[in-house]
This record gives structure tokens, C-alpha cells and sequence, in this order.
């Protein structure tokens, strides 16, 4: 039976296979379907230091395979996260990893700041990334200047595992991960959502309130591959891969392409379950493949 | 109240006229207990476009056979499919999803039961659970013409059946809350689902007479368990909530429609 077990930075997953930001709630609501604590972590709901209601309805649009969300980040805030949702979850036996959003540079500090308190929360990722946010989120992941900005202030108060999530919606993803390298990040996770867009054709209005959301899904699977594959040939620190996994084979894919471990996001709605039948995947897949570690996949495509 | 994915076998499928389908589901475990006004996610196998879950309303559960019944309206890809289902094949689904509909303090009171379309569908496991709690509600179920009264037997089995159409080929012409039973009776209790302006039309007709009421959401959902936060409502207090796990069933007064 091959090793499951992988490091990012110093953060110790029993496996590779974790859940991604936004599509697994805080891990409870999955509780019923399946043991959580068999991941590898999760990445929780994202947080921000305060409370936010996120877009109007209508936030979700689907397409044949994939969806378009613009949540716009609701969440409670830090401050009742700390207090009410923590106790909750600090027990489950896996990484349980916040995703941390700001609006500004102090906002992003005072949120890791709250967050690094948690004495059982291992790492933090922190999301430049969110396309929703109309202030904020695009603008530092789009650029390495805004990238190394956000990223050095928050490594400042953060001695935790950070890892720093990157947008597929730049020119060059290599660029803004070398730039958020630079500037101390443990890991970078990628892809997050790619900016879309859908249209009611009977009332000739866009579907999203936002008019414009963020694409998930098995439709982004290929664009994440290859940008996993590009960032891994750039930077030294581990990759997490995500973008459209909905079975182990994807999963070993991004694997091969370089990235250490994976997050399954969308796919979660489809299966709950899809989670373990992953990392029941990866782990034959490795027997039948004489891979004595899941380690050895990572950046093992022969090209 | 624990939720569950099953492999569920169809057992049944039939056409309700051209539009609807009446699917039967059973399992080999003894079904959970469900709750009236609660629903299932659907995965549609298959349908190269119904990529999410479909959520569905219980419609009725038979204990003696174990069964699960959809009512479904066929609107798109997934519904159309759904119907193709034949006896014998396999349909995930998760359930039970969402909270129920609130009981009335007493077996006594009068309760009116309001359907538009195939929003008509929880209301027929509400008023058998209402008939076995010892209460005797009434329904007021409208539709666009006489073929879309859906299930009119089985709800006269449960109490009085009151009927408006559009085009007025069954019972009075007119929506729901033009209907006249609406002036000779008084309901301590209304429990709606329909299209939303009917829901909306109801919850006003209520507000007025100061009768409780409950309506039934159908925001588009993505996993219908408050992990992704996409079918959410805005409350009166101005916070988004999941119509997944807070609904679908929401006290009106709790809804920005009255506003
Ligand atoms: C809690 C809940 C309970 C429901 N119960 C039932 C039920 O018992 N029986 C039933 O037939 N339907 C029910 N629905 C609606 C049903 O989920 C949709 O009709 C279905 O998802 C449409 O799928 P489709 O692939 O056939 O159509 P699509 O191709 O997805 O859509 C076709 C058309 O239907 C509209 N539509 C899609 N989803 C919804 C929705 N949620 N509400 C309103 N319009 C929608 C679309 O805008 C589009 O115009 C329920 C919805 C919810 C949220
Ligand atoms: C409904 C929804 C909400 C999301 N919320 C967040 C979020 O709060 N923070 C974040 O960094 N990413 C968020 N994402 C992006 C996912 O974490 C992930 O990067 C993206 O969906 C691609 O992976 P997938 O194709 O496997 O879903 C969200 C995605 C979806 C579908
Ligand atoms: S559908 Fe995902 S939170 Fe309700």
C-alpha cells in the first residue's frame, strides 16, 4: 500500500486530497455523507474581518459542465467565526485551513492576525483572487505589485503555513506566483474561479445579479492543468492544484503536472462522497503504478 | 435530521399529461423520516446539460411501500430526462433536505393549504400528515388550465378540494386569491408554494387578515445543503439566508415581499 501522506511547507496532510474554498461549507455539512476527517484538510468558507452579505440573488448560473457563482463572499466575520464556528470544527482530525479575503491590506493583516489566534488552525490561504469583490480581491491578484503587497504584509503577522491563491484571470500566472514567492508565501493553490458571464435570452438580462461571476467545474479543468504545469516549472514552493477535479484521475493528473496536493471544489455538490473515492483513487492508481508515495507523482509527467 | 444518499430504484413513472411526470423511488433501507415541505436533491445521469443536482419537493412518501414520490414538471433538460427514467433504474438522491412546514397549535384549526402549478406537490404529504394528526385542511390549488390540476383525487381523499384555472375549464376562473371560498371561510392557517407572484399574492391576502403564513422557496440551488451559499434569500432583517437549510418553507412575514 503506497504513502498517502504529503508536506506542504509545514503543514502535514495524511493525504493529498483536500476541499476547496466556498464548496464545502465548514467541512459540518458534509458530516453526514461521509467521514470528513478521512481529507486531507479543508479549506473553509471564505472569512473576512468583517461580516459581509455577499451579492443579491440571483448568484449562481450553470453551464453543461460547470457552474457560475458570485457569492461575493458572505460570511460572518472573524469575529464570530472565532467565537462560534471554531469551537465547532477545531476537533476535526484533519487541516482545517481558513481562507482569508480582504478588501485592503489592513483588512487582509487584521483577518490572518484573528485567524493565527486559532491555536488549531495550522494554515491560512489567502485569497487575491476573488473575482466577485468589486474592491479588493481582483486588484491585488492581478498584478505582482499588488500580489507582493498583500502577500509581505500579511507574512509579516502570520507565522503559520500561508498559502497565498492565486486567479487564473492574468496574463502570465507565473509572473504573480513568483511575485507572492518573493514575498514569503509557504504554497500557492491554484486556480480560483475564471471571470464568465450568462444571459437570459427571454429577458435579455444577464443571469448573475453581478452581470458578470466566476466559472468552476469540470468546463476549467484543462486552463488549471496547464497553469499548474506552468507554475511548477517557476517556483520552488509546493503547488496546490484545483480547477474542475471531479475524480481520481483528475486528481493524478494535477499530480503529474507538479502540484503536491489537490482541492476538490464544484464537484462536491455533485458528490459529496467524491472526496474519499479520490483518495481511494490515487491510492490504487500509485499500487498498480509500483509508486511506493503519492510524493512521487508530484511533477512526474514525462513530457 | 440526519441526511442521506441513496441509490434509489424507480418503481414507477408516470405521465401526468403531457407536461408531468409522477416518479416513484424506493430503496433497499426503510426510508428516513422525511418532513412535509421538505425536498431531495437529484442527480440527473446522462443529460449532457443538467450538470447540478435537481432540487425536487416530497410529494408523498408510502410508508407501506416504501416509496418516495416526484411530481415533476418537465421545463428542461434534467426534468425531460427525469421522465425517461424507466422501472428498475437506479437515481441517486440526497435527502432529506431543508425544514418542513410548522404544525398548527391545534387539530382544531381551520387550515388552507394554497398550490399554483406543481408548487401543488409538498402540499399533498403536508395534508395526509395534517389528516393523520387528526386535522382536516382544505385546498385551494390553481392552475393555467384543467390538465394542470395535478393529483385532484388524491387531495379530495384528503379534505375539501376548492379549484381556479386561468382559462376557467376547471373550477372558478381566475388566480388563487380571487377564489371565492377565500370571502365565505376563515383559515386560521395558510401554507402556499407556487410561482412566486401567486406566493406573493397569497402572503398579502394573508398579512391583511392577519393569518400566519407559510410559503414554500424554489431559489436555483447548487448543492442544497448550505455548503455553497448560492439559493440564498434576503430576510426582513436584511441578512441572505440559504433557502436550502433555513427554507424552502419561510414564514412570509420573515420575506422582503411585503415590504
Ligand atoms: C426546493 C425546491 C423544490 C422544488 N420542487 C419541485 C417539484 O416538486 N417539482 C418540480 O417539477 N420542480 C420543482 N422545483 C423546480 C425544479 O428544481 C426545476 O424546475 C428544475 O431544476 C429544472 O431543471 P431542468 O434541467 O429541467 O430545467 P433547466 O434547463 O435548468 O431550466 C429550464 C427553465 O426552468 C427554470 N428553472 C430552473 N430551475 C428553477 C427553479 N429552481 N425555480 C424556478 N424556475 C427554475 C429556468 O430558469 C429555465 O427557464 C423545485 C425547486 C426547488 C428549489
Ligand atoms: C459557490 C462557490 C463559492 C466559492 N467561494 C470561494 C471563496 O470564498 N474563496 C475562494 O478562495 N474561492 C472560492 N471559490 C472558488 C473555489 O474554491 C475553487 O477555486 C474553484 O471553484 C475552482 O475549483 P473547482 O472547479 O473544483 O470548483 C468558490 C467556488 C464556488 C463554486
Ligand atoms: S444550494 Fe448551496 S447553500 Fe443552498
Amino acid at each position: 500500500m503506497a504513502e498517502l501522506n504529503v508536506n506542504i511547507g509545514a503543514l502535514k496532510l495524511k493525504n493529498p486530497v483536500t476541499t476547496a474554498s466556498g464548496t464545502f461549507g465548514y467541512g459540518i455539512e458534509y458530516d453526514d455523507f461521509m467521514d470528513i476527517s478521512r481529507l486531507g484538510g479543508i479549506f473553509v468558507k471564505g472569512t473576512t474581518i468583517q461580516p459581509r452579505e455577499g451579492n443579491p440573488y440571483p448568484r449562481m448560473a450553470e453551464t453543461p459542465a460547470g457552474m457560475l457563482n458570485a457569492v461575493g463572499l458572505q460570511n460572518k466575520g472573524a469575529d464570530y467565526f472565532a467565537a462560534h464556528i471554531y469551537p465547532e470544527i477545531k476537533d476535526i482530525d484533519t487541516n482545517m485551513i481558513v481562507n482569508v479575503s480582504g478588501s485592503s491590506v489592513e483588512t487582509y493583516v487584521a483577518c490572518a492576525e484573528k485567524i493565527a489566534e486559532l491555536e488549531k488552525i495550522p494554515a491560512i490561504e489567502l485569497n487575491i483572487s476573488c473575482p466577485n469583490v468589486k474592491q479588493g480581491g481582483m486588484a491585488f491578484g492581478v498584478t505582482t505589485a499588488g500580489a507582493s503587497e498583500v502577500v509581505r504584509a500579511v507574512r509579516k503577522v502570520y507565522p503559520k503555513t500561508l498559502i497565498v491563491k492565486l486567479s487564473p484571470n492574468v496574463t502570465d500566472i507565473t509572473e504573480i506566483a513568483r511575485a507572492v514567492e518573493a514575498a514569503g508565501a509557504d504554497a500557492v493553490s491554484l486556480i480560483n474561479t475564471m471571470l464568465g458571464m450568462a444571459i437570459d435570452v427571454e429577458k435579455r438580462r444577464p443571469v448573475l445579479s453581478t452581470v458578470t461571476g466566476g466559472l468552476s467545474g469540470p468546463c476549467v479543468k484543462p486552463v488549471a492543468l496547464r497553469m499548474v504545469w506552468q507554475t511548477y516549472k517557476a517556483v520552488q514552493i509546493p503547488i496546490i492544484g484545483l480547477g474542475g477535479i471531479s475524480n481520481w484521475k483528475d486528481a493524478v493528473e494535477f499530480m503529474l503536472a507538479g502540484a503536491t496536493a489537490i482541492q476538490i471544489g464544484t464537484y462536491n455538490f455533485i458528490d459529496p462522497t467524491v472526496g474519499i473515492q479520490v483518495i481511494e483513487g490515487i491510492e490504487a492508481y500509485c499500487d498498480k503504478h509500483g509508486f511506493a508515495s503519492a510524493r512521487e507523482l508530484v511533477g512526474a509527467l514525462e513530457v | 435530521m440526519k441526511k442521506y444518499m441513496l441509490n434509489m430504484k424507480v418503481t414507477g413513472n408516470d405521465r401526468l399529461h403531457a407536461n408531468y411526470c409522477l416518479l416513484r423511488l424506493t430503496a433497499d433501507q426503510i426510508l428516513p423520516e422525511m418532513q412535509p415541505g421538505q425536498f431531495v436533491q437529484v442527480h440527473v445521469e446522462n443529460s449532457p446539460t443538467t450538470f447540478l443536482r435537481r432540487p425536487i419537493s416530497i410529494n408523498y412518501v408510502d410508508r407501506e411501500k416504501n416509496e418516495l414520490w416526484l411530481l415533476v414538471q418537465l421545463v428542461g433538460d434534467g426534468t425531460r430526462k427525469m421522465a425517461t427514467y424507466k422501472v428498475g433504474d437506479i437515481v441517486n438522491v440526497l435527502l432529506p433536505l431543508g425544514n418542513g412546514f410548522t404544525k398548527p397549535e391545534t387539530a382544531a384549526q381551520n387550515l388552507l393549504l394554497i398550490g399554483g402549478g406543481v408548487g401543488t406537490a409538498p402540499l399533498l404529504y403536508w395534508g395526509a400528515v395534517l389528516k393523520e394528526m387528526g386535522c382536516s385542511p382544505a385546498f385551494l390549488l390553481g392552475a393555467r388550465s384543467k390538465e394542470d390540476v395535478l393529483q385532484r383525487d388524491l387531495f379530495e381523499q384528503l379534505g375539501d378540494v376548492y379549484i381556479t384555472t386561468e382559462d376557467g375549464s376547471l373550477g372558478e376562473k381566475g388566480y388563487v386569491t380571487n377564489h371565492s371560498i377565500l370571502e365565505q371561510m376563515h383559515f386560521d392557517r395558510i401554507y402556499t408554494c407556487g410561482p412566486k407572484p401567486m406566493m406573493v399574492a397569497v402572503a398579502k391576502y394573508a398579512k391583511n387578515l392577519s393569518i400566519p403564513c407559510e410559503v414554500s422557496l424554489e431559489n436555483t440551488m447548487a448543492c442544497g445543503i448550505g455548503a455553497c451559499l448560492c439559493c440564498v434569500e434576503k430576510m426582513n432583517d436584511g441578512h441572505h439566508v440559504c433557502v436550502c437549510t433555513e427554507g424552502p418553507v419561510f414564514n412570509s412575514e420573515k420575506l422582503t415581499w411585503l415590504n
